[in-house]
């Protein structure tokens, strides 16, 4: 089944980051397609690189990144939702006249668009929020 | 920076019911808003949209509403122009708006009013829940 996962709670404070996390790798080795996955409202924060979890803990954005690069996995931060929250690449930083950026290896930053073309193109978009 | 829905994005493809079911009320959290913000987007790939009102989500329909005490825009007259975007099916859970003490003369737009087993039936049918 070619599925399109939607995250919309950040690391640590919510489960729902996990369980995206853990449900996506659990369909990847079912042999399912996952077409996106997309990153809303404080979702965005998975995709910052400057995290600094605990030793002992597990490290949510690092965990994505090995993901999407094991699997090709296409992970999109919505740019609105990032602008607001401090979410940046390279080239959003220069065009804010920001000092630095801290998107994570892996993702991106793009719109809304992604998502709603996720929801038509996929078989089921699955939600991870609160 | 501009608004989100003045971005110009389109795909082609085929037609499916969305559904954005509205759980939270207007301030607090930013749900409604950034839900808010999805609908006008997807407004532009012409996919059948209807919205549901539901639990404390009734308020963001609220007339009235002044942010002015608490610094945050109120948003609520976007509400009103989704008929300019094209979507117009909008629909309320009765026992919310009845365990608010609200009615429909409360809303800033019309809207259609579901009882449980109907809002049942409208999520059933769609083919894209999203819920904030």
């Amino acid at each position: 089944m070619k599925l399109a996962i939607l995250v919309n709670e950040g690391p640590y404070t919510h489960q729902a980051a996990d369980t995206a996390y853990q449900f996506t790798k659990a369909a990847l080795e079912k042999g399912h397609e996952i077409f996106r996955v997309f990153f809303y409202n404080d979702g965005v924060n998975n995709g910052t690189r400057l995290g600094v979890p605990p030793q002992d803990d597990r490290n949510v954005t690092q965990m994505w990144s090995e993901l999407a690069e094991k699997h090709d996995l296409d992970l999109v931060v919505c740019v609105a939702a990032a602008q607001r929250r401090g979410i940046l690449d390279e080239s959003e930083a220069k065009r804010h006249g920001k000092s630095g950026d801290n998107i994570a290896p892996g993702f991106r930053i793009s719109g809304l668009g992604q998502l709603v073309e996720a929801g038509i193109e996929a078989d089921r978009l699955v939600t991870f929020g609160d | 920076m501009s608004e989100p829905w003045e971005e110009d994005e389109l795909v082609e493809g085929p037609v499916k019911k969305f559904l954005y079911v509205n759980r939270k009320a207007p301030y607090g959290t930013i749900y409604a808003l950034e839900s808010l913000e999805v609908v006008l987007i997807a407004a532009a790939f012409d996919q059948d949209v209807s919205l549901l009102f539901v639990d404390d989500g009734v308020y963001q329909l609220k007339k009235g509403q002044d942010t002015s005490g608490i610094g945050m825009k109120n948003f609520s007259p976007t509400y009103r122009a989704l008929e300019g975007y094209d979507v117009e099916k909008l629909f309320v859970c009765e026992d919310s708006l009845q365990a608010r003490g609200l009615s429909l003369d409360d809303l800033i737009v019309d809207v259609e009013v579901m009882k449980s087993d109907q809002i049942s039936k409208l999520m059933d049918e769609q083919d894209v829940i999203l819920s904030f």
